[in-house]
Parts: C-alpha cells; sequence; structure tokens
C-alpha cells in the first residue's frame, strides 16, 4: 500500500513540522501557492512503520550476496562514506576558490595521478557523470583526434559481438555507424573477421577486456595493430577493470582512450544509489581533447584548468567538475587499498570466480567457455537444465530468492542461451561462496524431484513470480489523485 | 521440434523470407527466434517505401529479456508493415510464420533468394548453435 493511499485528510504529524523560519516576504504575489502541496497525510507513526517496513523488504548487499557481482553491487567500504562526508567535503560549494579549496583540489589531483597509472595512461579527466557519459566523451575524443587530421573520411566504429550494449549505443550517440564483429566459440574476437572489416572507414573499436563473456582476449596485442595499421584508435571500456587492477595497463595492450567505472571498480554507490563516475584515460595523442576542468598543478599550488590549458578539448560534460562525492570516496578506496591493495582486488576478484566456477562445475553445471580460464565473472548454461526438468534459468533464478541469494545477471550475454553471468567480487569469503554453492546443490536436486517448486518460486518473497509480459506494456508508475477508487489492490 | 516450414526461405539471422506469385515476399522471425527472445513486448517496424540492401538492419523485436535487430534477408523496397504487431506484438510468439508477419518487401534481385537458407540448412544451423 502507497502511503498515499493511507491517512486521513487534515492529518498532522506537527511534532517533525519545521519550525523556526517565516517565508520570506518578497515573493510576488502571483507566485506563491494558493493551495497546499498534495502530501500524504499521515501521522508520525505511520511514516515510521511505513518506511521501515519498506526497507525490511529491501534486499541489499548489506544484507546477502549479490552474485551480479561490481555490474550492479559491489561492497562499498563505510570508511569512504565517512571520509567523503567529512564536514569540510560536505559543506564545500563547487565555486569555492581554488585558494580555499586545496585539501579537495589536491584529492582529485591524486586521483588523477592514479587512474593514469592504474591504466597506463598519460592523462586523465574526472568530470564524466557516469560511465555511459564517459564512453560518450571517449569517442567523442577520436572523433575530434580523427577530424583534427582533417580525416574525414572515417566513419564505422567496429564493436564485438561480446560487447556491452552501451558501446554501439555510444557511437551511434557520436555519429558514427557501427559494425558488429563476431566473437568466436572461445569468446575471443574473431581476429579474420575483424582483418576483413578494417579500412580507411575504420574510425575506432570499442571493446571491453576481459569482456563480457568473461574472459580474456588473448589476441588483443594483434587487434590493437590491425586496428592501429587501418588508423583507427581503441576503445577500452572499463567496465571489468576489477579483474586486471594492478595486473596489465590497458595503455600497454594498446589502447588510446578508456573510461573507468568508479562505481564498479573504486568502491563507489551504484545500482540507483548513484551518483556515478566515469572518469576518461587517454594516450598522449589523445591529450588535447580531454573534457574539461582538470585539475592542474603549478608549483605547489591545485587550480583547475582553462581554455588556455586545453584550446581543443570536447569540452565540458557537466555544471560543474562531476561528482565530487564519488570522486573523493573513489579516491579514499584508492589510498586506504594502496598499490599492494588494488593488485589484491584483481587476484581476490579473480580467485573468487575461478573457484565458484570449478564448485559449479563440479555439480554437474555446464559452462559456455569450458576451456577457459574466468576472469573476475564466468557464464553457465542452463540449456541442459531446461531440457532434462524443463525448468529454464529465470526459473533456477527465482528459486536462488527464496534461499536468501539475489540472483545473478540472468539471459545476458545474449550469446549464451538461458545463461547465467556469475560474479562474486573480492569482497566474498570462502565460506559465502560455499554457502552459494550449497544453496545451488538443492536447487539442482529440487529440480530433479519437484520442478514445480521452481516453476513457482519465490515462495518466500513480499511478491512471487510477476508479469514481465504486463509490466512491460502496461507501465503504471504514477499515482494520480483521484483515482483512488479505480485502483485495485 | 522447433517448426520450420519447407517452404519458406531463412536467413542465418533468423529471419523468414515467403515468396509471393506477384514477386513480393512477406518477412518475419522464426519460431525458434520467438522462442529464444521469450514474451514480445514491442516491435519496431520498418518504414513503408524505405528500401533496404539485403542484411541491413530493418527493425528490432523486444522481449522481456533482450532486444533484438531484425535484418532484412533480402533488398528491395518496404510495400507494408504488420500494424496489427504494434498493438500485439504477441502475434509474433503465437503465430511467426502466419499473423507474426513482420513487413512485406519488392525484392529487387531475386538473385538473392539463392543465398539464403533451405529448411534443412536452417534446421542444421539450430543443430549446431545448439552443440
Amino acid at each position: 500500500m502507497l502511503i498515499f493511499e493511507q491517512g486521513q485528510p487534515g492529518r498532522r504529524s506537527m511534532a517533525e513540522a519545521p519550525g523556526g523560519s517565516s517565508a520570506p516576504l518578497d515573493f510576488p504575489a502571483h507566485l506563491m501557492r494558493r493551495q497546499l502541496p498534495r502530501f500524504p497525510e499521515v501521522s508520525e507513526l505511520q511514516v515510521v512503520r511505513h518506511y521501515t517496513n519498506l526497507s525490511r523488504k529491501n534486499f541489499s548487499i548489506d544484507t546477502q550476496f549479490y552474485p551480479l557481482g561490481s555490474c550492479t553491487m559491489k561492497y562499498n567500504p563505510r570508511g569512504a562514506h565517512r571520509a567523503a562526508s567529512l564536514p569540510g567535503f560536505l559543506n564545500r560549494h563547487p565555486l569555492m576558490a581554488e585558494t580555499n579549496s586545496q585539501g579537495y583540489l589536491t584529492c582529485l589531483f591524486e586521483l588523477q595521478e592514479i587512474l593514469a597509472e592504474v591504466t597506463g595512461m598519460a592523462g586523465v579527466s574526472l568530470t564524466p557523470m557516469a560511465g555511459a557519459q564517459g564512453e560518450f566523451a571517449g569517442i567523442a575524443m577520436i572523433r575530434a583526434y580523427h577530424q583534427s587530421r582533417q580525416d574525414h573520411g572515417r566513419t564505422e566504429i567496429l564493436v564485438p559481438a561480446a560487447a556491452h550494449g552501451t558501446n554501439p549505443a555510444t557511437a551511434v550517440m557520436c555519429g558514427y555507424t557501427v559494425r558488429e564483429i563476431p566473437v568466436k566459440a572461445d569468446g575471443d574476437v574473431d581476429l579474420d573477421a575483424l582483418k576483413l572489416a578494417v579500412g580507411p572507414q575504420t574510425a575506432g573499436l570499442m571493446m571491453t577486456n576481459p569482456s563480457t563473456c568473461g574472459v580474456f582476449d588473448r589476441a588483443i596485442a594483434e587487434i590493437a595493430q590491425t586496428i592501429h595499421q587501418a588508423g583507427g584508435l581503441l576503445y577500452y571500456d572499463g567496465a571489468n577493470l576489477n579483474a586486471i587492477l594492478g595486473k596489465v595497463k590497458p595503455g600497454a595492450m594498446g589502447f588510446d582512450v578508456l573510461h573507468l567505472n568508479l562505481h564498479k571498480t573504486f568502491a563507489t554507490p551504484h545500482g540507483g544509489g548513484g551518483p556515478g563516475a566515469g572518469p576518461v584515460a587517454v594516450a598522449s595523442r589523445l591529450l588535447p581533447y580531454l573534457p574539461t576542468p582538470i585539475v592542474m598543478k603549478s608549483k605547489d599550488f591545485y587550480r583547475w584548468s582553462t581554455e588556455h590549458d586545453f584550446p581543443h578539448s570536447i569540452g565540458r560534460l557537466s555544471a560543474f567538475m562531476g561528482n565530487a562525492g564519488v570522486l573523493l570516496r573513489a579516491y579514499y578506496y584508492a589510498r586506504v587499498l594502496g598499490r599492494a591493495g588494488l593488485l589484491r582486488v584483481a587476484e581476490y576478484a579473480t580467485l573468487n570466480a575461478n573457484y565458484l566456477m570449478q564448485r559449479l562445475v563440479d555439480l554437474g553445471f555446464t559452462l559456455a567457455y569450458p576451456t577457459r580460464r574466468a576472469s573476475h565473472e564466468f557464464i553457465i548454461s542452463l540449456s541442459p537444465q531446461l531440457k532434462q526438468y524443463g525448468v529454464n534459468a529465470m526459473d533456477f533464478a527465482k528459486r536462488l530468492l527464496d534461499y536468501g541469494f539475489h540472483a545473478p545477471t540472468t539471459y545476458f550475454p545474449l550469446l549464451v542461451p538461458e545463461c547465467w553471468l556469475i560474479e562474486p567480487t573480492e569482497t566474498e569469503s570462502l565460506e559465502q561462496l560455499e554457502l552459494f554453492v550449497a544453496a545451488l546443490e538443492g536447487i539442482l536436486k529440487e529440480a530433479a524431484e519437484d520442478a514445480t517448486l521452481l516453476k513457482t518460486a519465490p515462495h518466500t518473497l513480499p511478491v512471487r513470480r510477476l508479469d514481465d509480459v504486463k509490466a512491460a506494456r502496461e507501465l503504471d508508475v504514477k499515482w494520480s489523485y483521484g483515482e483512488e477508487k479505480t485502483r485495485s489492490t | 521440434m522447433t517448426a520450420i516450414p519447407r517452404e519458406l526461405k531463412y536467413a542465418a539471422s533468423h529471419e523468414w523470407i515467403r515468396v509471393e506469385e506477384d514477386g513480393t515476399a512477406y518477412i518475419g522471425i522464426t519460431e525458434h527466434a520467438q522462442a529464444a527472445m521469450g514474451d514480445l513486448v514491442y516491435v519496431e517496424l520498418p518504414d513503408v517505401e524505405h528500401e533496404f540492401a539485403a542484411g541491413e538492419e530493418a527493425g528490432v523485436v523486444e522481449s522481456v529479456k533482450a532486444a533484438s535487430d531484425i535484418y532484412s534477408p533480402v533488398s528491395g523496397e518496404v510495400l507494408a508493415v504488420n500494424e496489427a504487431l504494434e498493438d500485439a506484438p504477441e502475434l509474433i510468439n503465437s503465430d511467426p510464420y502466419g499473423d507474426g508477419w513482420i513487413f512485406r518487401i519488392r525484392l529487387s534481385d531475386t538473385e538473392e533468394l539463392n543465398d539464403l537458407l533451405t529448411a534443412d540448412e536452417y534446421e542444421e544451423q539450430l543443430a549446431e548453435e545448439d552443440h
């Protein structure tokens, strides 16, 4: 029941009403409200109960294991939140003078340096407000690069089939046409197809490595060479950076530009709880085009860059300088972990994934890429279970909820039928992984003995199986006053 | 077993094409494709009179699980689109080879039909994909 549906006209919670300040008197009369806003009219206790009960329905990383991984919800250390919430940061106005912001600017400058070091790139801009905006900035820089060389015939961006869906969308947003490159059965890019596809029309290639298939493309050096020889540039989607942090740098793989999802790799809020941050990093030939402002250091003074520093910049991407609080959290995370700690992130992200992968193979699950070592995530296909028991990937996922686990990503990537994409992340303990394995063992047994139990799951949650089709076709997300009577509850 | 009508031709990207006596053709997606997609919730149809090259993106089908491009198996001009799908995309699920047709095209080069798969070849492809 919505809070609007509770309560009675005229009911108030006076004790919590804001007091002490009176309305400013100089508002023009025609701008003044004539009717009270339509707030729910409920008592204090009704409010407390309503939101407490809602919060108890929350399924969160603070309560349960999320094998969706960094894609949706990675654990964010409390200390990062505490640091970013220091009054000096929290109360700082974004337009405050540089002389009064040296501490804040130092943090951002050092974050730029850390990200450049981690990625093997020459320069970093922190301004993009999300991964998607970072991608846009990255491809816009590739475009600016070709244009500056009067190289106007490059109209095509190549995207492997295992790419994130945002990659082709970004290319189109930047005015390019997209050409898909197939992926081989072992998960690597089809190099022969790539070689046939490149040419004077190639502006660049967008790639995630490790890819969405959860494998590291072994031919990356040859891929980079192929693109560069054709005159194109390589864009690295940093979504899966967790797996290689401190191990291998995208710069060393031959990439020219990339974005980082700080919320995926540097433990900042995510999953609707954003805001996000998608810094971009570039090799030296793209430095002039970085989005501004960037924090510069002159002697011991930190300052924002001006248009004189970057006259060829693709421009600004946000009203201020990126999401300050998110960047501070990422900075804290990197500083607390240090060089050795960031390396351990990659090692544990990969170890956890490979351990879990082997345990699921032991149970009889089928890997999508059985010949490959997993990166920080791996894919199983439930096609055999569908054939044997008539139970599909969604049924398994729904039953998993009854066991107190969030479901992994289902039916993505699209290349693999009936798939689960599982990413435990580096923060889960061995004991937790074993509990997950035990749950899947239990569900597998249930599938053999009583498939209906899975097909009608979940059984223990506030809502049962939802009607996905109805939800997509008859979207109903707003509350309208005066329609209470017509709503079915 | 998934239905693969003998009289149709198929594209590797899971479209079917049915050539009429007047040289025009109906195009849709296969039984296998609709089953893999799951319940469809939206279909983006091509524009009438638009001219496609063979293999060009002609529209999009979107289900509760995924969105997938539809490719025109042949070159030609779009003569009509199945407007019923705008309100009832589920027709593709219930009758992929009949009421669930997506668009009708005037072929500009009938030779292209030879490049498409026969029912047997398409069945073989599905068996391989299933490995």
